[in-house]
């Protein structure tokens, strides 16, 4: 049997390969069996005005209740100054060092802003941070994230919502070739769980998804799947697959082959 | 004094500190603040004074993706 590596965070090693948000849900209840169904470990949040109708303490129980690692983003920010801000909060309200960095530079497919990240991540690296960015799956950009000091990189697989799977493999592929020893999750754009087998089977550590699960017929059923969609993939990656071949090859022997093709 | 409290216009009568006012509004833990888009850290929201024209935010966890 082939020996797997574990899976690590910023130091942290976890079971699961599996990162799930706790938005759109159709109730919290379902929210919270699918956290339990997806046998996630890390779970994203995040912050909004407290007058807001689905901020509060209610919420925040619940998620505190399954005691998952709570993994804080910035979702909604378009600006190094709002992300700064955000981050500090986050900081603030969930005890954690842990960012997700969101920072949107196109309104219309929420594509990440290469540049803005870039200028955020080193701020907040200097701040403390542990920063966990959601950026493009263009190369430069996540060697320029690790080089700053980023050790784990969540490229997209398509914009968020979505649900349209790997839409370049090969730059995802890339990335995984040139930063060997980064963590690398995919975040975004996944919609079915051969999305996150795919990505697993590629070399990723992981996938980060939300949409996939809670905008599901059936939520918790959808979780589950996940989950032994990461396993799978994670479990062909380590198992190593054959090679590609351009022409057929027969997987039964020939040699004793009865009755014809004999001389 | 006029101040914008999350979104709402928010007229004081006198000056106060950002503690107080946040606790004059309700607020219930657990939340972060903002002051100007500044961070305020909760140590510091009892000695910052406020003044014409600011603009808090009060954050508090929500569902997130």
């Amino acid at each position: 049997m082939q020996t797997d590596t574990p899976f690590t965070v910023y130091g942290e090693q976890f079971d699961s390969r599996l990162l799930i948000g706790s938005a759109l849900y159709p109730s919290p209840e379902v929210m919270q069996q699918s956290l339990l169904a997806s046998q996630a470990q890390i779970v994203t949040v995040s912050l909004r005005r407290q007058n807001s109708v689905s901020a509060g303490d209610d919420f925040w129980q619940l998620i505190k209740d399954t005691g998952l690692r709570v993994l804080p983003n910035t979702a909604g920010c378009h600006s190094v100054k709002e992300v700064v801000t955000l981050a500090q909060m986050c900081r603030e309200v969930f005890a954690t060092d842990w960012i997700k960095l969101e920072l949107i530079g196109d309104e219309y497919n929420l594509q990440p802003d290469p540049i803005a990240l870039l200028e955020a991540t080193e701020i907040l690296i200097k701040q403390g941070f542990k920063v966990l960015p959601y950026c493009t799956d263009d190369l430069v950009v996540c060697q320029r994230l690790a080089d700053l000091g980023c050790e784990v990189l969540m490229p997209w697989g398509a914009p968020i919502g979505t649900g349209k799977g790997l839409l370049n493999p090969y730059n995802l592929q890339t990335i995984r070739e040139r930063l060997p020893n980064h963590t690398l999750i995919v975040d975004a754009g996944l919609g079915l769980p051969s999305h996150a087998v795919q990505a697993l089977e590629l070399g990723y550590d992981a996938v980060l998804l939300n949409s996939a699960i809670a905008g599901a017929g059936c939520p918790v059923t959808m979780a589950s799947a996940f989950h032994h969609a990461v396993v799978a993939g994670r479990a062909a990656y380590v198992a190593q697959a054959m090679p590609e071949k351009e022409v057929a090859a027969p997987s039964t022997p020939t040699m004793g082959m009865p009755f014809w093709h004999q001389n | 004094m006029n101040i914008n409290y999350n979104g709402q216009a928010l007229t004081l009568s006198q000056p106060h500190s950002l503690l107080e006012v946040i606790e004059a509004q309700g607020a219930k833990a657990p939340y972060a603040v903002a002051l100007n888009g500044q961070f305020v850290p909760r140590s510091g929201l009892a000695e910052q004074r406020l003044q014409e024209g600011d603009s808090i935010e009060l954050l508090s966890p929500i569902q997130g993706g």
